[in-house]
């Protein structure tokens, strides 16, 4: 069935509908990952984005439920150029596209996703409504002017209830604001004891916990937009070892008075290189973000760069000056991309003991 | 840590000749190189025998040596010019082994030259099977189960342990050299004899098969401050069993998951930082189909022909990025070329798929044992870029400029599914068409992978090609119109679809668009010009304004199409630059310099194809296009652009094909009052039959309209001519054959310039071999110095009349025949020739620069090199063939009028006796001063043959000899030790024999002992000399090795061989 993506800048790509079938509207990113298709789909910071794929042939090993990266996508739409007519690994328990209907993604191939990116990037912020409608320009007009990004996608990703994930080792409290299964598998695979709370919960719940540290999940949207997130943070960093993945790493800077801007269009993919300014050396690390943490917002208040992007000079890491905290803007979990910086899992599992 | 500032002077070493396993690859990494180094202010001293580079070219590094490639050479240029590194890793095996050699000789330390990149250590390490197989075991990556034997009997062994098959690789080899799969005791004792024959260091690896895992490259980089990072992985349509040079290669993997992906990923790291290299390095792994089970197969610690696929494939220039680093930089200090803002440190992130296929040399012989394995047989590839795989793959097939234009061969139509599946088993150059036969008939992929082991994704890929060709042919009506459109939209070429549809085809206006290469995924501004076509909305090129001119490349390099065509291409780019206008390449090879997209001011990456030429022709609309540096590829288009209207630059299509069609070009050369052998082109036996009755035997017998002299040969007698006709008889009734006299002489090559009035000839080059013998594979000397002042002038005046007569306006070659008696013109190529660099770097004049300028209008006599023939260099050049005959069974490896060299190099000095001995040295082939000589010769070259061993015999030599030869020779009081059949074999095989002179009554002829010997003495590279005129030859190069003097080794520019 034909279907339609408009953009806000009037123009219209016509595709095939594909997966779930619906109507829906959103900021449009394009992630650059040549695999993982799977894992970005189920990434929770995805949630409230239309999400364009750069690599043209998407679904060619299937999908496998045990790379999942949360329990339901969360994203609200998924564009692609070709989608694989037969899948094939050893790990496939089926196809993309009844996984997509199974998930309730609204989905569209057969577009030409790179003339999309290249729009993407050309303006910032920039909108689209997906359809299989043909839709009037003063209705998408209409449509264009009254959206607003939603404010609680958060909200929409954390867990609703804590959950308790038994080990041997060190007892790490992770703040769920939309937290990758990575991250979780991560811990979980270095013997950590977990418990997951929802992002609403108070510092107090969580120090009542008893943690050896305290990981900051990844998560969707503004920064700003998680209530109570920076307060709650500023407390449990004088308390405990910290540290903080993307939307974790911006909750931490906000906690401490620094900034966050939005970026033009934002870094999502496998190649993003980043370099430790203390070290000299550079990794290649998985993004997701649209929001960076602004360097010069940084005086003042104990925080300090400790990474920085080797493309746009932004923001990838920072550690408090007094406090056993820092974060990373990039993904050391991965799941899509490159493992490269994994060690900082091992780092943060350091001072945890360190400090206890 | 920036880079190394006690680094004044970098020697590079190139790759020599063209042979099977190092191509062209090695002449764009060498040349980034080199200009890399250049950038930095460090003065390159570049040593390349292989005259047809753009690498040896006088401005590409300070000091250019052609020279051999050997210790004894590169030791004396180390002595002379105290560099202070070595840059080996971008020439391939022979710079790598001969870096080693240097070192083990102690030339480095005793110079203090460093190796530059990789350490000794590293090269033992990855080179060294077992050295290797250590290290792996230390970092705990999985290898097969193998053993490293040094002889037969450990293989044996071996296998009493491990089940079949099994798989052999020699050490340090080229392309595999040497190596096979074993499936019984017999095979393996003869495949792990001459694969310990093979290996310099006589050492073999014996390993486990992992035959149907999936062969996956990664090509990764890595700094001295251990930043490593993957450029691109690719996945071998082929599975582990190919070699990756003969596979089917797509970038990136198509059928691993993210974890899989990562899982190699995190592997390339561990193994190239254990290596601890510093530059590029590639790794080859076996994954299992069925679970995460992985091996590393090997490792290559230098760039290599992967890389340069993966440089084209992701616009990642590996070779200039590996050489920075080499000297010092990280890679986070350098740029990303292609965004000129963005970091090098960083992944390239495709938006497209990449498909390369081997282009094998099958068709030129057709005796060779066609099935592929371990050892490389392919001599080129091409590359393709599409959205979707279908659309790549289409592309990569009519870029083989084969008989198919899709996956369809008609001609297996009639076989009956059993004959389909009993070639399809067997792995080929053909398989894939075979393949498409079992989809169109209906076969599961299950039962096709269950043979082949190609994923099933692919076949998915195949089946959805084929599914659409009888789509087209059981469509009608409005039904048709719109399939017709899918097909062509899926990357079908319009000639297809007619042909399926068996009726004109429109495609409705749907034209492709074209979208930049850009090495980011379009997330980044990119500020480069490399380009592909592909059927999705935007079209992201812009023609430039101004005038254009399209340059069209020659294609995969192929036996009778090497190097020196794209050495032509790059150098009509950079003319057209300079004569004002913006260039525009066509070209499909991703081994080559003109691929690089710095090279023209716009690539296209495209096939050389009729419709995908025109499609960017009428998008570009240049003022002309030049179709007579591409070789026979970019001149076979001539005629199909002429037809559509588009402007040739230069010699137009009527005059070439003056030139191409025999009888016109007969009539044509009467006119002028010129002698040609005589000849008829005849089509129909009876016209055969009294052909050769008007021109009595011997005759030259070849088909119309072919390249490197395919399918030609000399016909003594009747008896010859139905055996041709037995093989070749096809071509009697497809096209007709050309039937000439044969006429046997010296045969004279020459290179000029035409404006259409006057000439210009920088040289002329004479052969050592007789006519009769493909000038391809000739020993041809610089200057003609056996021909008399007057037949010296005779040449040039009929040059001359040639080029004014046809129309010539930009380069054209001539071979004459001179008998003594009379010059007669062989043949007139209306474009560049291979002699077109020779001659170039030789007299120094810039004959592609000045047959742009002629092209675009241009007079001879403003070039400011004069007319006629130019003055002598002080310089001698023997250029000499290389032959990659140990790479194919069953290709004999006597010299014809057909082509079989792959390559040549050319040795220069101002000492003729000397420049031979070079350019012996450098083709490889060992100057002995004694040993052991079998001489075998057919009866009409007995008595000059006698004279011959004459002279080997004074010089110390004995000889062998066997049958008539032997009697001849006794009864000729001759010293002939005899040796029966057999023996011979051994001691070829023993390394007894040091030379054989063969001259084989008529070669090709499979079921001969003559085949049989030539083809033992290919394996253990024992030289074999079939022509009596190159025996002779190398007795000037033994004078000199028993002369005991030692060659001057001088740079042929920057130096004072500049003098010229």
């Amino acid at each position: 069935m034909k279907a339609f993506l408009y953009l806000e800048d009037g123009s219209c790509l016509c595709g095939e509908s594909f997966g779930a079938s619906g109507e829906t509207i959103g900021e449009l990113v394009f992630n650059t990952c040549m695999t993982g298709y799977q894992e970005v789909l189920t990434d929770p910071s995805y949630a409230g984005q239309i999400v364009c794929m750069t690599y043209p042939l998407i679904g060619n090993y299937g999908i496998d439920p045990g790379v999942n990266e949360s329990r339901k996508a969360c994203l609200k739409a998924f564009i692609i150029k070709e989608a694989a007519p037969l899948h094939s690994n050893f790990t496939s328990r089926g196809g993309l596209e009844d996984f997509l209907k199974e998930q309730g993604v609204i989905a569209l191939k057969n577009i030409d996703t790179r003339k999309l990116t290249r729009k993407i990037r050309e303006i910032a912020g920039f909108k689209g409504i997906v359809s299989n409608r043909e839709l009037l320009p003063e209705e998408l007009d209409r449509r264009f002017e009254e959206y607003r990004l939603e404010k609680n996608l958060v909200e929409l990703v954390s867990t609703a209830k804590i959950e308790r994930i038994p080990g041997e080792g060190a007892h790490i409290a992770v703040i769920d604001y939309g937290s990758k299964r990575n991250i979780i598998r991560n811990l979980q695979a270095r013997g950590c004891r977990l418990t997951v709370f929802p992002f609403s919960a108070a510092a107090s719940e969580i120090l009542e916990a008893g943690p050896d540290g305290i990981m900051l999940s990844n998560g969707p949207g503004d920064p700003a937009d998680v209530p109570g997130a920076a307060g709650t943070v500023r407390i449990l960093a004088e308390k405990k070892p910290l540290f903080g993945i993307c939307l974790g790493h911006q909750i931490l800077s906000l906690a401490f008075g620094a900034k966050t801007y939005k970026l033009k269009y934002g870094h999502h993919g496998g190649n993003h290189a980043i370099k430790d300014i203390q070290t000299g050396r550079c990794y290649i690390t998985s993004q997701n973000h649209e929001y960076a943490v602004d360097p010069s917002s940084l005086a003042g208040t104990g925080l300090e760069v400790t990474m920085i992007n080797l493309n746009d000079n932004t923001v990838e890491g920072i550690r408090h000056r007094k406090y056993p905290a820092f974060s990373v803007q990039f993904h050391p979990e991965a799941c899509p991309g490159p493992r490269d910086a994994n060690s900082l899992f091992d780092d943060f599992l350091e001072t945890c003991s360190i400090r206890n | 840590m920036p880079k190394d500032l006690s680094l004044k002077k970098a020697l590079i070493l190139g790759s020599g000749p063209i042979i099977i396993g190092q191509a062209a690859e090695f002449d764009y990494s060498g040349t980034q190189a080199c200009n890399s180094m250049r950038e930095e202010n460090i003065e390159v001293v570049l040593v390349n025998s292989n005259p047809a580079t753009i690498m040896t070219d006088s401005h590409i590094a300070d000091k250019v040596y052609i020279e051999p490639l050997t210790l004894e050479s590169v030791s004396n240029i180390i002595r002379r010019e105290r560099p202070d590194g070595l840059l080996a890793g971008f020439g391939g095996q022979t710079a790598l082994n001969l870096a080693m050699d240097l070192y083990a000789k102690g030339v480095l330390d005793e110079y203090g030259v460093k190796l530059l990149g990789v350490t000794h250590e590293a090269i033992v390490r990855a080179e060294d099977r077992e050295a290797f197989k250590a290290l792996m075991e230390d970092i705990r990556e999985p290898v097969a189960p193998s053993i490293i034997a040094e002889s037969v009997g450990e293989c044996v062994a071996f296998a009493e342990t491990h089940a079949y098959p099994l798989i052999i690789r020699p050490a340090y080899t080229l392309g595999g050299t040497g190596g096979g799969i074993a499936h019984d005791e017999a095979e393996l004792v003869d495949i792990c004899s001459q694969g310990l024959a093979a290996s310099p260091i006589k050492q073999i690896l014996l390993e486990k098969s992992l035959l149907g895992y999936k062969e996956i490259e990664y090509e990764v980089m890595r700094d001295s401050n251990d930043n490593c990072m993957i450029v691109c992985n690719m996945e071998n349509i082929d599975p582990v069993g190919v070699h990756t040079g003969d596979s089917i290669v797509v970038a990136p993997s198509q059928t691993l998951t993210d974890r899989q992906y990562q899982m190699l990923r995190d592997a390339a790291f561990k193994i190239i930082r254990s290596l601890k290299i510093c530059g590029g390095c590639n790794i080859q792994y076996a994954l299992s189909p069925d679970s995460d089970e992985y091996m590393v197969i090997e490792v290559n610690p230098r760039v290599s022909r992967s890389s340069a696929l993966a440089s084209k494939a992701t616009g990642y220039p590996i070779a200039k990025v590996a050489s920075k680093i080499a000297i010092g930089y990280r890679l986070d200090e350098l740029k990303n070329s292609i965004t000129q803002n963005s970091s090098a440190f960083f992944e390239p992130s495709l938006d497209y798929v990449v498909v390369k296929i081997p282009k094998l040399p099958f068709d030129k012989f057709p005796t060779a044992e066609k099935s592929l394995g371990t050892q490389m047989k392919a001599t080129g590839e091409v590359m393709s870029i599409g959205r979707t795989f279908e659309e790549a793959f289409l592309k990569a097939l009519r870029s083989l400029e084969g008989k198919t234009l899709s996956m369809r061969a008609y001609s297996f139509d009639d076989l009956s599914l059993d004959e389909i599946w009993e070639k399809a088993k067997i792995q080929s150059d053909q398989r894939i068409f075979y393949i498409g036969a079992l989809l169109r008939r209906g076969v599961s992929f299950d039962e096709i992978f269950t043979v082949t082991k190609i994923d099933r994704w692919f076949l998915q890929g195949f089946k959805n090609i084929v599914d659409m060709e009888r789509a087209l042919l059981e469509s009608d009506g409005e039904n048709r119109k719109r399939l017709v459109k899918s097909a062509y939209k899926m990357g079908y070429p319009i000639a297809e679809i007619e042909r399926l549809c068996g009726a004109p085809a429109d495609v409705g206006g749907i034209k492709p668009v074209y979208k930049m290469l850009d090495s980011c995924a379009g997330e980044f501004d990119a500020k480069t010009s490399y380009y592909y076509s592909c059927f999705d909305e935007e079209d992201e090129s812009v023609p430039d304004g101004g005038e254009k001119i399209l340059v069209l490349g020659s294609g995969p390099i192929r036996i009778g199409q090497g190097i020196e065509f794209d050495y032509c291409c790059v150098h009509g780019v950079w003319a057209i630059k300079e004569a004002g206008y913006k260039s525009i390449i066509i070209n499909n090879n991703p081994e080559t310099v003109s691929t690089d997209f710095n090279t023209a001011d716009k690539l296209y990456l495209e096939p050389l194809y009729i419709e995908d030429v025109m499609r960017i022709i009428e998008k570009e609309k240049p003022a002309g296009v030049v179709v007579q540096l591409g070789g026979q590829t970019a001149i076979n288009l001539a005629k199909d652009l002429a037809a559509r209207g588009v402007k040739i630059l230069g010699t137009s299509f009527d005059s070439i094909d003056m030139a191409e069609d025999r009888e016109r070009f007969l009539k044509v050369l009467s006119e002028i009052d010129i002698q040609a052998p005589r000849g008829f082109a005849v089509t129909g036996r009876d016209a055969l039959d009294e052909a050769v009755e008007k021109l009595g035997y011997p005759v030259l017998v070849r088909p119309s309209y072919v390249i490197g002299g395919r399918a030609m040969e000399i016909i003594y007698d009747k008896r010859y001519l139905e055996k041709y006709l037995e093989t070749k008889g096809e071509y009697l009734e497809n096209g007709g054959l050309l039937v000439d006299k044969y006429i046997q002489g010296k045969e004279i090559e020459v290179d000029a310039l035409c404006d259409g009035e006057n000439i210009l000839i920088p040289g002329i080059m004479e052969h050592i071999e007789r006519t009769g013998v493909h000038s391809g594979d000739s020993i041809s000397v610089y200057p003609a110095v056996n021909l008399k002042a007057e037949i010296i002038e005779t040449l040039v005046d009929y040059t001359k009349r040639i080029g004014r007569r046809i129309g010539i306006k930009g380069v054209f070659n001539i071979q004459y025949v001179y008998d003594g008696d009379i010059v007669r013109v062989i043949e007139v190529n209306p474009r560049a020739s291979r002699t077109v660099p020779i001659l170039s770097k030789l007299t120094g004049v810039p004959m592609v620069s000045i047959a742009a300028k002629l092209m675009l209008g241009g007079r001879v006599e403003d070039m400011g090199f004069g007319t006629g023939l130019y003055r002598k260099s002080q310089l001698y050049g023997v250029k000499i063939p290389v032959f990659s005959n140990e790479k194919l069974k069953n290709v004999d490896t006597f010299l014809g009028p057909e082509m079989k060299s792959t390559g040549e190099v050319l040795g220069v000095d101002k000492n003729l006796d000397m420049a031979i001995y070079k350019s012996f040295a450098a083709a490889g082939l060992k100057i002995v001063k004694s040993g052991n000589i079998y001489i075998s010769l057919s009866d009409n070259n007995k008595e000059e043959g006698l004279e011959i061993a004459k002279e080997y015999i004074r010089r110390g030599f004995r000889i062998y000899s066997s049958g008539r030869t032997k009697d001849y020779f006794r009864n000729n009081r001759v010293a002939a030790w005899g040796i029966s059949n057999e023996h011979l074999l051994e001691f070829i095989a023993a390394g007894r024999i040091n030379i054989v002179i063969n001259t084989p009554t008529r070669g090709d002829d499979v079921n001969t002992y003559g085949f049989t010997m030539r083809q033992k003495a290919a394996q253990y590279r024992v030289p074999v000399y079939t022509c009596l005129d190159t025996a002779r030859c190398l007795l000037k190069a033994i004078d000199v090795k028993i002369s005991g003097v030692e060659p001057d080794y001088l740079p042929i520019s920057g130096g004072k061989k500049e003098d010229k």
